[in-house]
């Protein structure tokens, strides 16, 4: 047995009357070298560690749920961290609906997330990585002018879950990429663009695919004008589709739906987005870099139906946001007491990107989204955000386009999805990418 | 009192000393202890009450243009030689290299919060949110929910390096934020409102909870009237505080010398040029006592000091870290920070701000014929290689007739950083500070944006009104 789920066992085991615990301990280690101009500019190669507790007291009206964190794994820290969490219990208003998950008799799936491979890279075959990849880029085109930084990082991982009511579980994965960060330059002007190539090993990675991501889109962003302002079909690329199931995720969430805090709640049956639109959330498949065989509690993870062919299916629930809704939970809780979303994925169509560009005919192609985080609302739903792209012309792509505003709201793009490719894209984070067309979208630009 | 000191200077000698031994040419240890609490109330319950402690050291080790950095959460002398060993190890030099210079008497920054968090009782926190959550339900019916958070962190820092700087801060910074949903037959909006500073519970006196609880209810029920946003080019009035977003993500990243020095911003090279209007004198400052991106000393050691950036139009100066500072021959500007110490320092903004002009903000208004009027602002984010920027209108009216009139819905605005700076063409005397949190390459640190109430001959919104 691990130390770090030896620690967890004998933490939970203190809980004691009418008091429940939960354990989260994780330990990793990561290699993070970044090249600039020849050189290694940063080496940093670090271990570290999280504690984090939760207590739950039950009372005459419900439960309440003190939570405490610590960086280190000493006794003492996670002393303290222990008799936080036990203070912070004590302040918080008792609720009918707070539980800790129980093991609910759903088998984890067996899914490996550790690279046999992981250890094949020296650190001196990671300094060459990012110094190769710095190089490759630089000579892959003669509009480079610089490249801001060419990192190479991997990571490993455990952590484990352990509660007083029996969730016993521990997880293991790696993970290793590349990422550069370009800037063209011609005719007195710069764009800047980004490469990334993602695997679970330094082995997998390619410096190749990289680099010529990074000269790709910040070469073909030169010359950009400023789009006409129009109402128009958006080609969202994997990148940036993947940025929008993101945004839309958060409407899905039973946490939200419960709260009232989402444009999806009382909707389900009803038709939310086009025919073509199939959403599922599935972090049992080993494709996605988001992949884990359990949730935050130590649930097994699950493959749940959102949207199926574009009517609402479901949300996504933790066990207080279930209990809430009165059903169970879909293995959705992520680290922290948030319920979300955590491995999307769409359903494929049939075209590609070059395809689609084609059925479109006219209309713009978003390449990079900025100031989502403040031009979205997932409670209201309104849309507006900053984007660079290129026309689209006579099914081709056109010239490059920047400092434009794309607008609509969620709610109505959904339904005007009119193209979705088969080129999905397995990026890190939340949402794996394709192609996605959406009709009638405010483009404000000259 | 050495115990107060985080670390005992002789362990600090000790560390340093293995951390150059390979030839570098430069060594630092960094040691933090943060303890933060975070308590929720949502629909009246009090949900969730956290609390965290971060502990640790970061050695960092310069050999050349090459930076080596570990860090450890184990503060034992064992701990932190492995973790120098381990920065080191980008030093393969036989000889050469750094001489360490002892460290000498500690400077010691005291705390200047008036009430410590930890002295504060969880139950006079949860006080507070009652307090607030009463206020922004008075607003009526409209408001269907509130959610609060009340939020301190103190963290007490040092720094010392092979120079022989020894130096300590001890930041505490306090946050309530009110979260309102108003809901009817237009659907549902939001409103929010942030009250923090570089203060201790102080910071929450019954006037100020109630403005801010205040503002996020007001805020939620305007724009459930709100018409959509218009589309296109217009003059815009930035209400004063935290607008001064827009300095920071127009021009602030890209006055930043990492940015400089790699030549990646369109600022590079350009100081003694007229690069905005002759309204614009922008300055930095991490002196401002109170405001949240203040600091006795950066996390390089470095003294906060007050930089003007542009004055009357023109480009003087930029920000400056250790490494950017050192490659340049020149002194750190005392922006060098970092969000814990598992991260490198890099260069960052700390309060950020544009300086008043005469004008008042009613005689800007009046002297707009149409426009579109912000009130409040979200986040932005900027492309420094380019100049491109995006922030969010959280609150807005639009103008008419030099007068305020129909609320709007959320939009973006997007601009060109120099082409913003040469349209500011209205620069008021009602000079306002507001918090926000920036991010850089994954770290997010706190930092203040201010500005008087000004306008911009013209910047794009993104509404979706023809």
């Amino acid at each position: 047995m691990s130390e770090i789920r030896e620690l967890a066992r004998r933490i939970a085991g203190e809980a004691s009357g009418n008091e429940q615990i939960e354990v989260v301990v994780a330990s990793g280690s990561d290699t993070n070298v970044t090249a600039y101009q020849g050189s290694v500019e940063k080496f940093t190669s670090a271990t570290s560690a999280g504690f984090s507790i939760r207590v739950l007291l039950d009372g005459p009206s419900g439960a309440r749920i003190g939570t405490a964190s610590t960086g280190a794994l000493d006794d003492e820290s996670v002393a303290e961290a222990l008799a936080q969490a036990r203070d912070n219990a004590r302040f918080a208003t008792e609720d009918e609906f707070l539980a800790f998950a129980r093991p609910d008799g759903v088998a984890a799936p067996e899914i490996d997330l550790v690279s046999p491979h992981f250890d094949a890279l020296s650190t001196a075959d990671k300094i060459e990585m990012a110094l190769e990849l710095e190089r490759a880029t630089r000579a892959g085109d003669g509009r480079i002018r610089q490249v801001q930084a060419a990192t190479y990082v991997d990571y490993r991982s455990a952590s484990v879950i352990v509660s007083s009511l029996g969730i016993d579980v521990e997880t293991a994965e790696t993970g290793a990429y590349l990422s550069v960060a370009a800037i063209a330059h011609e005719n007195g002007e710069n764009q800047s663009g980004y490469g990334l190539s993602v695997g679970r090993a330094g082995s997998e990675l390619s410096v190749e695919t990289a680099a010529r991501d990074a000269i790709r889109r910040s070469t073909e962003m030169l010359g950009a004008v400023k789009a006409p302002s129009t109402r128009t079909t958006a080609v969202f690329d994997s990148r940036t589709a993947s940025e929008l199931l993101s945004i839309i995720s958060s409407a899905l969430s039973g946490d939200m739906v419960v709260r009232g805090r989402s444009f999806f709640a009382g909707r389900v049956g009803e038709k939310v987005a086009a025919d073509a639109f199939t959403l599922v959330d599935d972090p049992t498949d080993i494709r996605h870099f988001a992949a884990s065989p359990v949730d935050g509690e130590g649930l097994a993870s699950r493959r749940n139906a959102l949207i199926t062919d574009g009517t609402l299916t479901g949300f996504v629930y933790d066990t207080v946001s279930a209990r809430r809704a009165g059903t169970a939970s879909t293995g959705n809780a992520l680290r922290g007491g948030v319920t979300g979303c955590r491995a999307l994925q769409l359903l494929p169509g049939t075209d590609d990107f070059d395809a689609i560009i084609r059925q479109v005919g006219e209309g713009i192609v978003v390449r990079s989204l900025r100031g989502v985080h403040s031009g979205v609302n997932p409670i209201s739903g309104d849309f507006s955000v900053g984007i660079t792209g290129r026309m689209i012309r006579d099914g081709q792509l056109a010239e490059p386009v920047r400092e434009v505003t794309i607008a609509s709201s969620l709610q109505k793009m959904l339904l005007d999805v009119v193209a979705i490719g088969n080129d999905i894209e397995w990026l890190p984070g939340l949402a794996a990418g394709q192609t996605i067309a959406i009709s009638d979208i405010t483009v404000t630009g000259s | 009192m050495a115990t107060d000191l985080l670390l005992e200077p002789d362990v600090i000698d000790a560390v340093l000393a293995v951390a150059v031994a390979n030839g570098a040419d430069f060594a630092e240890i960094f040691v933090e202890d943060t303890r933060s609490t975070t308590t929720t109330m949502d629909q009246r319950r009090v949900e969730d009450l956290m609390s965290n402690r971060s502990r640790g050291a970061g050695v960092r080790v310069i050999v050349g243009s090459t930076t080596g950095y570990a860090h450890t959460a184990d503060l034992s002398l064992a701990g932190l030689l492995a973790a120098a060993e381990a920065a080191r190890s980008v030093a393969q030099r036989q000889s050469g290299g750094a001489t360490v210079v002892a460290v000498g008497a500690a400077q010691v920054h005291a705390m200047r919060a008036e009430i410590e968090p930890s002295s504060v009782d969880r139950a006079r926190r949860i006080e507070v949110l009652r307090a607030a959550d009463d206020i922004a339900r008075s607003h009526g019916g409209a408001i269907s929910q509130v959610q609060l958070s009340i939020a301190d962190n103190s963290r007490r820092i040092l720094v010392a390096n092979s120079l022989g700087l020894l130096s300590t801060d001890h930041q505490v910074r306090s946050r309530l934020n009110v979260s309102c949903v108003a809901s009817g037959d237009t659907g549902m909006q939001t409103g929010r409102a942030t009250l923090a500073a570089t203060a201790g519970f102080e910071l929450f006196a019954p006037e100020r909870v109630a403005e801010t609880a205040n503002n996020a209810a007001r805020q939620a029920i305007t724009k459930m009237s709100a018409r959509p946003a218009p589309s296109g080019d217009f003059p815009i009035v930035l209400a004063n505080g935290f607008g001064g977003v827009l300095f920071h993500e127009a021009c602030g990243h890209g006055l930043e010398a990492d940015a400089i020095v790699k030549k990646t911003s369109i600022y590079a090279d350009r100081v003694g040029e007229l690069v905005a209007s002759e309204l614009v004198t922008l300055v930095d400052d991490g002196t401002c006592d109170g405001e949240w991106g203040a600091i006795a000393i950066d996390d390089e050691g470095a003294p906060a000091s007050r930089n003007v950036l542009i004055e009357n139009g023109v480009l003087t100066d930029y920000m400056w870290d250790y490494v950017r500072a050192t490659q340049e021959g020149r002194a750190s500007s005392g922006n060098g920070r970092r969000q814990t110490y598992q991260d490198l320092p890099m260069v960052r903004m700390t309060n950020t701000f544009l300086e008043t002009r005469d004008a008042t903000p009613d005689q800007i208004i009046a002297d707009t014929p149409y426009g579109v009027y912000v009130a409040a602002l979200g986040g932005g984010q900027v492309d420094t290689s380019t100049g491109d920027f995006v922030f969010g209108m959280t609150e807005a009216y639009l103008i008419e007739n030099g007068e305020i009139t129909a609320p709007l819905r959320e939009a973006n605005l997007v601009g060109n950083g120099p082409d913003v700076l040469a349209r500011v063409d209205a620069v008021a005397n009602d000079f306002a500070m507001a918090p926000g949190t920036c991010g850089k390459w994954g770290q997010q640190v706190p930092v203040g944006s201010g500005q008087p109430t000004m306008r911009l001959t013209g910047m794009t919104v993104g509404g979706t009104a023809a």
